[in-house]
């Protein structure tokens, strides 16, 4: 990367105690880019973001937003803003006072400032409700109004932690649309917490999926759901379906592995993977596995019978038994074929991509 | 204890707890008992006979003219307005404090101290006034109206502190996060955030506290020394028949005036704690 | 992330473990805001309540204080009959005052729990008003009302129910017990209404869908959960009533006399201080024992009917 990082992270970690919040956290985040932190409850994340804004202080490391070393640093020097969980709007002031809340810190000339109060109005579709009382406003409007105050500052990251978990599943999925367009319109670095994997895959240009403290993986949202690297990162982005594969030989970036029904496959070595065993963990996602049809063939295909199906509206899930597999394979299929009405029991043939396998380190 | 602990949240309404018909008429008759009392003074005050009987024998105002000559009754309401000012300043300062720690901050020890804090609520006074009485002579401090105001003090930091803990306690911390994330300073956080938002409560807190003071008897009357405060005053009067009218006279006024300042005090906590709590508009 | 969010309010334990100073922390912030009041209550407090005790182990000798550890105190306040009437009296009182004052309050709470709607605030106001006023003349006006020529005897009168006036109103235990019954209705309703809102209502539809008739659901789960609250009502009532002073003393008559009287006694025209002293300690541990006794007395039936 030729350009210097917007936030640098230089080996974070934060104790409490004996409890390790974050353990030794080393990564890059790029100006402009909308960067997630993904993972389960207690994984670090908001940890992480709290100690870019100011909140919490490493116990060791550094932390650097735009070249300049943060630690030490209170919140209101830093050149970044929060978009809080519940999106503290401040109860005694109307819509307009929170949104210039921090501008009059500036104190800028009215007219400059009312300007800018606008345009930020504006920026979330709020410019109507700048006289409305912070108890008069829905969920979505309260995080607009969380978004313009922050965004009102000109920050150089905009900090959003969990922004959307207290909307509704169909509100939810408009803000993410709108806040992904809202980011490319401004052009600063978004800096987004969140343990919904579909919010962090349809927003971000790069997401950081983390457990216990530290990142399992670093990626587009594309390459971390069809590459992950470890079982866990997996299992936590969708299905997928695991066996177990003989290692037939190694070198330092590849692996051929024999597996039981899947044959002889070359993958991809992950970055951590344990040397000297004689097994490894692939997988497939449940979607790659498609149905042969009546007089369909494929190169690659086994076959097995139907044991369980769920209708789940647009794809149904069929439960697949293949002799010799330790488990069951999950199926997932898109019902324009008529996947919903194949019985029970039923033998059935599946198609795979080799390519869509792949090596997990655990 | 009083309306600190009302603020709970509407539960029920639409589940299918029957209502039954006897309740509401034992309600209406226990608050019938409850205010009895309270609505007989301000009648027999105007009424124009010196003893307490039905039927009323005609209105008069001439129980509270005959106040404003009394010059004794004059200096005990200035005491009690001094130490009630002085209590309510003195009470709600130290709540603001306990209530702070409390509601904001962890600490060990917490538990036994808001206990410490809170005990007059479960003590007799009679005791508390005794325990404070001994100390008092035993170190030599003479009784005035400055011990009456310490011993109040003790006796109202309960109340305050209830007041005050409901007026934080739903105080979110990330509103003071939030303004130093915009830019703002600790102090200016305190002075544009944290304060406006509490500050109905901390008004709420210093009218309860005053309007304690002006009502307590006891502490008053162990620990004044020769200038009493109006309960103290009454008391000496009721000893004589004759001077029954006028006390009912200064009694309704006190009772005019301490319902008023409980009535501000309740309406002031209620719009702190609907503002701290944010209600959605469509939630 | 509620682990994360606990978290970060901050163990303080940890904090100058892990190289942040102390000083700093969650914990000492909170003593040093917290450390002006407890230092006031200390001093103001728990300090005379230690010299009470002290002083009850002494002996008053004229008009300075024998400095000799002595039991005799409690000898004369546990075996004299006078202070041995009087605390029993008070004792009696007291329970029955709690006892009437939770029984009467409890319907009143759970109708603006369960009823109230969205008018609690407002209902819940107006039993505490009444509150707010002056004890004093709360008191005093229950002796208007309850006197020979008082409102309750010459509005009966007058309205021809009776002939001549009960002269048993006032002066007696049952005028002290109506009075603080009055004075503490709404310390009592208060913390039954704040446990009855804690019960989720689906609990008592639960009850009811299991086969429980209203009276069956309300013993085995609408009491045993306000069951913190009655006892919070109990304590707050029981306990201070047991040394009140002004109501016996003006409504009580010679019948009505409580253990209060005794101890301001001894402050003043008898000036015993120890004597006075031993009195209140006495007082003290005798109706915090009654108190415990009837807080376990009332788990034993709350689970006993469930």
């Amino acid at each position: 990367m030729a350009e210097m990082p917007m936030i640098e992270i230089k080996a974070v970690s934060r104790f409490y105690g004996i409890y390790k919040a974050l353990d030794s956290v080393t990564l890059d985040i790029a100006a402009g880019e909308f960067f997630s932190l993904l993972g389960p409850s207690g994984c670090g994340k908001t940890t992480l973001l709290r100690s870019i804004a100011g909140f919490d202080t490493p116990t060791s490391g550094d932390i650097r937003i735009d070249g300049q070393s943060a630690i030490g640093v209170p919140p209101n020097r830093r050149p970044t803003n929060m978009v809080f969980q519940n999106y503290a709007i401040f109860p005694h002031l109307n819509v307009a006072e929170n949104v210039a809340y921090g501008l009059k810190r500036l104190k800028l000339d009215a007219q400059d400032e009312r300007r800018r109060v606008g345009d930020a109005l504006d920026q979330v579709r709020l410019s109507t409700l700048g006289k409305r009382g912070a108890h008069e406003l829905s969920g979505g409007q309260r995080q607009r109004v969380a978004l313009a105050r922050a965004l009102v500052m000109r920050p150089k990251v905009l900090l959003l932690d969990e922004p959307l978990s207290a909307l509704d599943k169909k509100l939810r999925e408009e803000m993410q649309v709108e806040l992904r367009s809202l980011q490319k319109a401004v052009g600063i670095t978004f800096v987004l917490v969140t343990h919904d994997q579909y919010e962090a895959l349809a927003m971000s240009d790069r997401i950081a999926v983390m457990f216990g403290g530290r990142i399992a993986q670093v990626a587009t949202p594309k390459e971390i759901y069809q590459r992950p690297l470890t079982r866990a990162v997996a299992d936590f982005l969708g299905g997928m379906n695991f066996m177990k594969a003989r290692i037939t030989g190694e070198t330092a970036t590849d692996l051929s592995v024999e597996t039981q029904r899947f044959g002889a496959v070359t993958l991809t070595k992950p970055p951590g993977f344990t040397c000297g065993t004689s097994e490894a963990t692939i997988g497939i996602r449940p979607e790659r596995l498609r149905v042969l049809w009546d007089d369909d063939t494929a190169p690659h295909a086994i076959e097995g019978h139907v044991v369980d199906r769920h209708y789940f509206g647009e794809i149904t899930h069929l439960i697949v038994n293949v002799p010799g597999l330790d488990a069951p394979l999950s199926v997932s299929e898109t019902n324009n074929f008529g996947a919903d009405d194949i019985p029970v029991g039923a033998p059935i043939r599946l198609a795979y991509d080799p390519d869509a396998l792949v090596a997990l380190a655990d | 204890m009083s309306p600190p602990l009302t603020g709970a949240k509407f539960t029920g309404g639409r589940h299918g707890i029957r209502k039954s018909r006897w309740l509401p008429i034992y309600v209406t008759v226990y608050l019938g008992f409850l205010y009895l009392p309270i609505l007989l003074l301000p009648i027999f005050s105007f009424n124009n006979a010196a003893s307490t009987t039905f039927p009323l024998a005609g209105f008069t105002t001439k129980w509270y003219a005959a106040l404003w000559g009394n010059g004794a009754m004059l200096d005990a309401a200035r005491n009690s307005l001094f130490v009630g000012l002085c209590v309510a300043i003195l009470s709600t300062g130290h709540a603001i404090c306990a209530a702070r720690a409390i509601t904001r901050y962890r600490f060990r020890g917490q538990r036994a101290a808001t206990g410490l804090i809170m005990a007059p609520l479960f003590l007799p006074e009679i005791i508390v006034a005794v325990s404070l009485l001994m100390i008092v002579l035993q170190i030599g401090i003479e009784l005035s109206l400055a011990t009456v105001i310490l011993g109040q003090t003790v006796f109202c930091l309960p109340y305050a502190m209830s007041v005050l803990i409901s007026g934080f306690e739903g105080f979110d911390r990330s509103l003071e996060e939030a303004s130093m994330d915009l830019g703002e300073t600790a102090l200016g956080t305190f002075r544009r955030v944290t304060l406006p938002v509490v500050a109905p409560a901390i008004v709420s807190s210093l009218l309860v506290s005053f309007t304690i003071s002006l009502d307590e008897f006891i502490l008053a009357f162990f620990l004044s020394g020769t200038e009493p405060t109006l309960p103290v005053y009454i008391w000496g009067q009721l000893r004589f028949a004759a001077k029954l009218p006028s006390v009912l006279a200064l009694g309704s006024l006190m009772l005019v005036l301490s319902i008023l300042l409980i009535t501000i005090a309740e309406f002031l906590r209620r719009r702190s704690q609907r503002r701290i709590q944010g209600r959605l508009a469509n939630g | 992330m509620a682990a994360v969010a606990i978290l970060q309010d901050g163990p303080s334990k940890s904090a100058h473990r892990t190289g942040r100073r102390w000083r700093d922390s969650d914990e000492a912030t909170g003593l040093a805001l917290i450390s002006p009041t407890l230092l006031y209550a200390l001093a103001l407090l728990f300090l005379p309540v230690l010299i009470v005790i002290a002083y009850s182990f002494w002996t008053q000798d004229y008009l300075t204080i024998d400095h000799t550890f002595t039991l005799e105190n409690y000898r004369i306040a546990l075996t004299e009959p006078i202070y041995r009437d009087l605390l029993a009296r008070s004792l009696v009182i007291a329970l029955v005052v709690s006892l009437v004052t939770v029984v009467f309050s409890y319907p009143v709470a759970w109708f603006i729990s369960f009823h109230g709607g969205v008018h609690k605030n407002l209902w819940l106001f107006l039993i505490t008003v009444p509150c707010w006023t002056s004890y004093l003349l709360r008191v005093m006006s229950w002796k208007v009302i309850l006197g020979y020529q008082g409102v309750l005897n010459t509005g009966l009168m007058s309205t021809g129910i009776i002939e001549t006036p009960i002269t048993s109103l006032l002066y007696n235990s049952n005028a002290v017990v109506i009075t603080l019954v009055h004075s503490w209705a709404a310390f009592a309703i208060l913390p039954i209404f704040v446990s009855l809102e804690k019960i989720d209502r689906s609990l008592i539809e639960a009850a009811h869908d299991l086969g429980d008739n209203k009276v069956m659901s309300f013993l085995r789960v609408t009491l045993p959960l306000s069951l913190p609250g009655v006892i919070s009502a109990f304590l707050i009532v029981m306990i201070p009533t047991v040394g009140d002073y002004v109501t016996p003393k003006l409504v009580g008559g010679k019948d009505g006399v409580m253990i209060a009287t005794a101890i301001q006694a001894q402050f003043g025209k008898a000036a015993n201080w120890p004597l006075g002293a031993a009195l209140s300690v006495t007082t003290m541990v005798v109706v915090s024992a009654m108190a415990g006794l009837v807080v376990l007395a009332l788990k034993l039936f709350v689970r006993w009917i469930r």
